[in-house]
């Protein structure tokens, strides 16, 4: 029925990643960095989802679905220290985070 | 063309423009907004796929929870229009070219892999219950132990997050 070949969906996959990274390298505001690593393990998840595909096996949904609960449990975590970052230092620019830097 | 290849192409402009919208937007909220278009689109692709379990976990989860998440905690700290600030010279003329060439060798030799010519037989095939149903039982046979850790995770994350966001007495 469907006659989407695999390769086209890791192409979309590959697109995707890449925007990630640039959206991660660019961007200054650290909670449109967080969002660029979930935009990241998205695309990581469809490249996941095509590959089962292909060899016909469920393992990498399975995969899919950890990785999901991962991003959750991250999402959750990196808010709080972005929560905790604005209120000690007034301001969401990544530059002005340099605590650990020498 | 048929319905299945219209759909995925619609769908990949849709992923496509809203990961591009993430980075052109210049205020967090509309980059948000853009991120739920990507996820909205890629959940379509999911069931294009056959996996529509993972179709309604990604709307649920990531759509639902995660990015609610998101937006609460933009609107909580107010975040504004995003600074801009000036890009190194080598970045700007070696990144971006670099960065162009390392997506179409990474495209190129998806394309040509062998698993590239593997054709889906996922959508409208009889069989979508089924494989959820074989999904949960390797969910909690298999994959038993790794279920059983995330739920430790997920304990962690709660506890890690009520510790941060804690007002200090």
């Amino acid at each position: 029925m469907s006659a989407v070949p695999i390769s086209y969906y890791l192409v979309l996959s590959a697109i995707l990643f890449g925007l990630g990274v640039v959206a991660f390298v660019f961007k200054r505001n650290i909670i449109t960095i967080f969002m660029s690593i979930e935009l990241m393990l998205n695309a990581v998840n469809l490249a996941f989802v095509a590959f089962a595909r292909a060899h016909g096996q469920l393992d990498g949904l399975v995969f899919v679905f950890f990785v999901i609960v991962v991003a959750a449990a991250e999402a959750a975590v990196g808010l709080a220290i972005v929560i905790m970052l604005a209120q000690n230092r007034q301001s969401l620019n990544v530059e002005r985070i340099n605590l650990l830097k020498l | 063309m048929n319905v299945a290849i219209i759909m995925f192409f619609a769908c990949a402009l849709l992923a496509v423009a809203g990961a591009v919208l993430l980075i052109l937007a210049r205020e967090p909220i509309h980059s948000a907004l853009a991120l739920v278009l990507v996820m909205m689109a890629l959940a379509v692709l999911y069931l294009l796929l056959g996996a529509p379990f993972i179709a309604a976990v990604q709307i649920i989860v990531y759509a639902g929870a995660i990015m609610v998440l998101f937006v609460f905690v933009i609107m909580l700290l107010n975040a504004g229009v995003e600074e801009r600030t000036d890009f190194s010279k080598i970045a700007k003329f070696g990144g971006v070219p670099l960065g162009f060439l390392l997506l179409l060798e990474i495209a190129h030799w998806l394309y040509h892999s062998p698993v590239g010519t593997a054709i889906a037989n996922g959508a409208g095939s009889s069989n979508e219950a089924a494989d959820t149903a074989q999904l949960s039982e390797m969910l909690f046979r298999q994959y038993l132990f790794p279920f059983e850790a995330t739920s430790i995770l997920i304990l962690i994350a709660i506890l890690g997050a009520l510790v941060l966001a804690r007002k200090e007495q």
